[in-house]
């Protein structure tokens, strides 16, 4: 009973911090709106906060086809975090996956209906490749893993860019990027265009979903999370208490690759004109999903919802255009809040301290009188 | 030997900046905090000064020009950085986090406030800084060719700071108290040394050096900047654990990365290379690939600063 109080009113807390850097997060947005130009700071910022409903429906199917890919690569990252790496290579763990699910919707047209589960299959299994590289040098050779992963995203990217190029079928000369995949390749849309009408949003939100509660489950539920997580907090303890905490970098790596690989799947096999662009340049969605990860506390749940309001956010942004203001302000306003979101973390400890220094007191004063009592009988007999 | 020196030209404007970043990294971390925010600071240092070339560039030009502009960039990445000193140290925040919003705050800032002032995002600059030959120095055989024609201020700065920041770190007192902060801080600050103070001052200088160290990307190479260097400050992130956060090893690291990088970028000047009709996407991935496999060999011992990313406490024993 004591115990589920304690649990819920620290949930309470992680909301009430998170709330506190959104606020001071969109504060700073606003000043620099204002700065910047007086007269439209305040349409611009009521866009920033509304834009993304300006088109009802409509504009809520593409908040979540915005979030499909950064909630994945949020989770591949804050699932990394929960393990005790930094899996900075998601964004070649992305590409590599957007490039296998792009090879099999182009190449293998004859598997008919299950044609895009064998793509998203393909996807995953390149990411999980690319993690399990950095993975495996770190359990091994004891290669740090931060710096694999980032060697592993700009090799990623270059075999993309390469492999794109060298085959004729999957590539587009004119507008030197790849071509569109079958059209039974593509997601399906899984009745969700039915409800939001008019959005380019398909059943690759539902996935998503259905991969954060899965990864909830695993992390909290099962053994084989458990020891992942205990191989995060104390390498050397987790060895001594028998897991194989190599075995665990491993696979940490692996799942967190394959769901970054998937998240690439997912967006390029969606059918929206997005094509695999050859340029040197490194996937965005990587390092957005980095910030999705911090913002979300590295828990499944609370990834999906910061991805879904970082796209919020996003999907506001484009409508700033129309008051003269460019869109990366979006951008400026997450990292602050994502700033903020490190002190509240700090600010969160500091409430629990006091709560636990409140019961230790109480419970020494518990004790006190028991052991007066004990005393106060001794003395009887 | 006219594509030695070409190649060794190359090599350094690639190797100059890592090694500069690199540097600077090596001072926050063996004062105890990781600095991910390398990247941002680099971006923020080369808008900052780029822009001043831009601002300044119809009554200023050539070295002076170029000194002024090292020291602006120097300045911003120094005040850039504060914020992640503030977070790191004072509120003890994760130090992945601060970094990580930094490095989103910083491209975002200089495209927002480049398109304010100038309506586009890319700040260009006339580039009136190339050496063509340093006088008398350049005539000395072989090294004359190596290093004083066709070269940059900036790479005399960089070695210059290589040596500076090595005497520093081993052979002053200051240094001594900075690794010991990154080491044991509960016993430097049993020995009377003030743990915040060091940690700030480790973080001020990468800062310092991370904004001159994106200047130095851009000067070379480009006449304009577009609000990115390109992965540079992960690049020297990895050189800074690759070199194991000492200063001669950040060298050949750097030196080893930029050499792979000037030939992957160079190697259609060089006759050799260019007839074997390799695609050059191969030559674009070496430099990673080898890095890779040398980590492989190199790890085994691998020590970072053992506080290095711990948030110190006063309290804690």
């Amino acid at each position: 009973m004591n115990h589920k109080k304690k649990t819920r009113r620290s949930s309470n807390m992680g909301l009430a911090s998170s709330t506190f850097a959104i606020a001071i997060g969109l504060l700073f947005g606003f000043i620099i709106l204002l700065l910047s130009n007086p007269t439209q700071a305040l349409p611009g910022f009521a866009a920033i906060l509304t834009g993304a409903m300006t088109h009802g429906i409509k504009g809520i199917g593409q908040v979540f086809y915005y979030a499909t890919p950064i909630i994945l690569t949020g989770l591949s990252v804050g699932f990394a975090f929960k393990t005790g790496l930094f899996n900075i290579g998601s964004s070649g763990q992305f590409i590599v996956g957007a490039f296998g699910a792009v090879y099999v919707g182009i190449m293998w047209t004859s598997l008919g209906g299950i044609h895009w589960i064998v793509a998203l299959l393909a996807a995953i299994i390149l990411g999980a490749l690319w993690g399990f590289v950095p993975g495996l040098l770190k359990a091994v050779f004891n290669v740090n893993e931060v710096i694999s992963a980032i060697m592993m995203n700009y090799i990623g990217m270059y075999v993309v860019n390469y492999t794109t190029k060298a085959y004729a079928p999957l590539f587009n000369n004119l507008r030197n990027e790849s071509n569109n995949v079958a059209v039974a390749a593509q997601i399906p849309k899984m009745g969700l265009d039915k409800i939001f009408v008019g959005s380019s949003l398909n059943g690759g939100i539902i996935i998503a979903i259905v991969v954060v509660i899965l990864m909830h489950f695993v992390l909290n539920k099962t053994t084989f999370g458990y020891e992942l997580k205990a191989v995060g907090y104390n390498r050397d303890a987790s060895k001594y208490a028998g897991i194989n905490e190599k075995k665990g970098i491993i696979l940490s790596m692996v799942i967190s690759g394959a769901i970054s690989g998937l998240a690439g799947g997912l967006l390029y096999l969606a059918g929206t004109g997005k094509h695999i662009e050859i340029v040197d340049v490194l996937a965005s969605e990587g390092f957005t999903g980095i910030s999705v990860a911090l913002l979300g506390l590295s828990n499944p749940l609370t990834i999906l919802a910061a991805g879904i309001f970082i796209a919020y956010l996003m999907a506001g942004g484009f409508y700033l255009q129309l008051f003269e203001f460019s869109t990366e302000i979006i951008d400026i306003i997450v990292a602050v809040i994502i700033y903020f979101s490190a002190f509240a973390l700090m600010v969160k400890l500091l409430i629990i301290r006091m709560n636990t220094h409140k019961l230790d007191k109480q419970e020494l004063k518990e004790e006190k009188a028991k052991n007066k009592k004990d005393i106060h009988r001794k003395g009887e007999i | 030997m006219d594509v030695i020196f070409f190649i060794f030209q190359q090599t350094m404007f690639f190797t100059i900046p890592l090694l500069i970043v690199a540097l600077g990294g090596m001072f926050s971390e063996r004062a105890g905090i990781v600095n991910v925010a390398l990247e941002g600071i680099m971006t923020m240092g080369a808008f900052i000064s780029v822009l001043f070339l831009n601002l300044t560039q119809d009554y200023l030009s050539g070295q002076g020009q170029l000194v002024l502009a090292i020291l602006i960039a120097m300045v911003s990445g120094a005040l850039f950085s504060l914020p992640h000193a503030y977070a790191a140290i004072n509120m003890k925040a994760d130090q992945v986090i601060s970094g990580t919003a930094l490095n989103m705050f910083a491209p975002a800032f200089a495209i927002f406030i480049a398109r304010i002032i100038q309506g586009v995002q890319q700040v260009e600059f006339a580039n009136t800084f190339r050496i063509v030959e340093v006088p008398f120095l350049s005539n000395i055989p072989l090294l004359g060719g190596l290093l004083f024609r066709n070269t940059y201020l900036t790479t005399f700065l960089g070695i210059l700071i290589l040596i500076i920041s090595t005497i520093v770190l081993y052979k002053t007192r200051f240094g001594l108290r900075l690794r010991a902060c990154g080491e044991h801080p509960q016993a430097a600050d049993a020995a009377g040394i003030n743990v915040y103070h060091m940690q700030y001052t480790g973080v001020i200088i990468s800062g310092a050096l991370a904004g001159l160290g994106g200047l130095v990307y851009v000067v070379p190479t480009s006449t304009n900047f577009n609000a990115t260097v390109s992965g540079y400050g992960f690049l020297a992130l990895a050189v800074l654990i690759f070199g194991q956060w000492k200063p001669m090893k950040i060298l050949y690291a750097s030196l080893f990365f930029g050499c792979l990088k000037a030939v992957s970028a160079a190697y259609s000047g060089i006759p050799l290379l260019n007839n074997m009709g390799i695609p050059s996407y191969f030559y674009k991935m070496i430099p990673y690939v080898a890095t890779l496999i040398v980590l492989v060999f190199t790890s085994r011992n691998s020590q970072a600063p053992r506080a290095s990313g711990v948030p110190y406490d006063q309290g804690a024993r």
